[in-house]
């Protein structure tokens, strides 16, 4: 068992507990620095699209894990960062300019459905995102100069200082780029929650009544995280584009926004760590899928003529981590850990769910 | 004349939206959360008729092979309750929102390995038969809607207001540990109201079939069928109705007189005016408590 001595306030909040954990990060930098290095094409694109994954549902952890705000509405978002980010290239911005742009357009989208939606709480919230994204799909069709309406458009090439980004042809240097961006965020992510803004997010989750007598503006806060998370995913979304490369608004589905919810509840709601691990469980899941059909077609079982088992496996999933570990994949890590940490003195009801009983929202 | 040929396709179309909508109203009023999963227990509603009634099928006759669908679903909306939903007892109201969208995917999946995915017509007594007047031409199924509908709001109504149980619903739903504490069996309560809000569902899956073909995505319809719900105001029975009915008729006159993808729009667009101008809906359920 490890006893960290906190001789100063800086020691206090600093992002690592200790230098084993900074330790730690710099070794996973490192080899998913060097990653190109040492897998194949195919793998190293899967690992890109995690790092695209992981960074949507960064984007979204900041609003359901640490605002408490649900959303299923992101895959507008998404769009928006996609479309926005494409549609700037192809009028001649380099990819430096529009890429940020188009974050700040979603984030600002975002927190513009802020504006009426932090008045609103629990359900309302996630009904009314539902509302944004069945409006955003169907403006996506609307605006067909820009969205290529029904048929798509493609997402442009990435050149930087003349090197070229490009995902087909430039796969390492694009695996890069987007190990770059995501290593920002999650360092910026970090930082911001150890800051007020983000202790201020953390204080609305968990009591809006003590947040308010604290002095935080809570309407305020909501929009920012709110806006903040929007604008996050819309990065995630303009990197989306350029992965797939050709997409219409098929891309952006009702699917995607249930499956980045999986990817912040399995992973950790309220853990940044929580995004990764979902992210990986969501890329690495459908492989498994393909892989486990192959043998079972070896040994006589076709499971081909069933559509929708992949969505059947992942609701199934999500359900027995909603009843049996509402903490997600690092909560448990967690658990796994403090156990070994303390050995003997661990005791079953240490981590016991705290229950509530429910009280109406219709009076105020 | 089209103007009200149009308004009155809406009304029955409104109706089943308004039905979908009662469903988790219901369950709003008794637990405070909100099941995700209404629209495919519609969905799944209609096909379990669709498999007792058609004569493909099993071929029992049409009222029978609802009432059974009726029950039948009844006791699985209480076996989800009983056998997941009561497991998060306690748990935020996210936690349920998550726990039904993949409810939701599982019964899609469940009726799309049984029935598959193309679309199946349910045979009805009322099918293909029309009435005139007066220029207008209204279906027979329209009206059975309509009627059926008006019946089941007001029956629903008057089982919150006035029975015991749906009172200690209330109760439930408004604080949990007065009601433990002046005896309302709440979990047990919990479950009555899954089961109803299923046989709800089914009525409601029958009707639509009444009116077209069936396929395992119908569910989606679901997603209006909230606006409905948040458009009257989540917790009133009524405003369910008339959230159901606002958005039946706009959309087709919407889809008549203005572009297109504009008409898609509209129940979404109602929503978020009513939600910005008045968060709780027309029939607001939300009160001050007073001091």
């Amino acid at each position: 068992m490890r006893v960290v001595f906190k001789t100063s306030y800086n020691r206090d909040i600093d992002l690592h507990e200790h230098g084993q954990s900074r330790g730690k990060i710099a070794l996973l930098a490192a080899i998913m620095i060097a990653l190109p290095f040492l897998v194949g094409d195919y793998y190293l694109a899967e690992a890109a699209n995690t790092l695209i994954w992981a960074l949507a549902g960064m984007g979204l952890m900041v609003a359901v894990g640490h605002t408490g705000q649900v959303s299923l509405g992101h895959a507008a978002f998404l769009a928006i960062g996609a479309y926005a980010d494409s549609a700037l290239m192809n009028a001649g911005l380099p990819f430096v300019i529009s890429f940020p742009v188009a974050g700040l357009i979603t984030g600002l989208f975002g927190a513009l459905i802020a504006v009426p939606a932090v008045r609103m709480s629990g359900i309302y919230l996630a009904i009314a995102t539902l509302a944004v994204f069945a409006i955003v799909e169907e403006l996506v069709i609307l605006l067909e100069p820009i969205t290529g309406g029904v048929g798509g458009i493609m997402a442009p090439s990435i050149t930087i200082l003349g090197i070229s980004f490009d995902r087909y042809g430039a796969l390492d240097h694009f695996y890069w780029l987007c190990l770059a961006i995501v290593a920002l965020v999650t360092w910026g992510y970090a930082n911001l929650m150890r800051s007020p803004t983000g202790r201020s997010f953390l204080a609305v989750r968990d009591s809006e009544v003590s947040a308010r007598a604290l002095g935080i503006n809570v309407t305020r806060t909501r929009a920012l995280a709110f806006g903040l998370s929007s604008g996050v995913t819309g990065l995630a979304g303009a990197l989306m584009g350029h992965y797939i490369g050709f997409f219409n608004y098929e891309l952006f589905s009702i699917f995607i926004s249930i499956n980045l919810l999986l990817v912040v509840t399995i992973g950790g709601l309220g853990f940044i760590q929580g995004a990764f691990l979902g992210a990986i469980l969501i890329t690495a899941v459908p492989q498994l899928i393909s892989i486990m059909r192959d043998n079972l077609v070896s040994v006589g079982i076709d499971l081909s003529g069933i559509p929708g088992l992949d969505t059947m496996i992942f609701s199934l999933i999500l359900i027995g981590f909603i009843i049996y570990e509402p903490t997600g994949l690092y909560g448990r890590w967690l658990k796994i850990r403090t156990w070994f940490e303390i050995f003997p003195l661990a005791r079953k009801d240490m981590f016991r769910r705290q229950k509530s009983y429910l009280k109406t929202e219709r009076m105020r | 004349m089209e103007l009200l040929q149009l308004i009155i396709g809406g009304l029955a179309n409104g109706c089943i939206y308004g039905l979908v909508a009662l469903g988790f109203v219901m369950i709003y009023k008794a637990s405070e959360g909100v099941n995700f999963a209404q629209g495919d227990m519609m969905m799944l509603g209609a096909f379990i008729a669709l498999g007792f009634g058609n004569s493909d099928e099993m071929g029992l006759p049409f009222f029978i092979a609802v009432i059974l669908a009726m029950v039948l679903m009844f006791g699985i909306g209480w076996g989800v309750e009983r056998v997941v939903v009561r497991r998060i007892f306690g748990q935020p109201q996210f936690a349920l929102v998550i726990l039904t969208i993949a409810l939701g995917f599982v019964f899609r999946f469940v009726a799309g390995s049984i029935w598959g995915y193309t679309p199946l017509v349910l045979e009805t007594p009322f099918a293909g038969q029309n009435l005139r007047g007066g220029g207008i031409v209204i279906s027979l199924a329209d009206l059975v809607t309509i009627g059926v509908t008006l019946v089941l709001t007001i029956a629903l109504w008057a089982f919150f207001a006035f029975t015991k149980i749906g009172l200690a619903a209330q109760a439930a739903s408004q604080n949990q540990m007065a009601a433990y504490i002046v005896g309302v069996p709440v979990m047990r309560i919990n479950s009555l109201i899954w089961g109803l809000s299923g046989a709800v569902a089914t009525v409601a899956g029958v009707l639509y079939a009444t009116r077209g073909a069936i396929d395992p995505n119908i569910g989606l319809l679901g997603i209006k069928a909230f606006a409905a719900a948040v458009i009257g105001g989540l917790g009133s029975l009524p405003g369910a109705l008339l959230g159901g009915l606002i958005i039946g008729v706009v959309e087709p006159v919407a889809g008549r007189y203005a572009p297109g993808e504009l008409a898609k729009m509209s129940p979404y667009i109602i929503m978020l005016i009513v939600l910005v101008t008045r968060p709780g809906g027309l029939f607001s359920q939300i009160q001050m408590k007073k001091v």
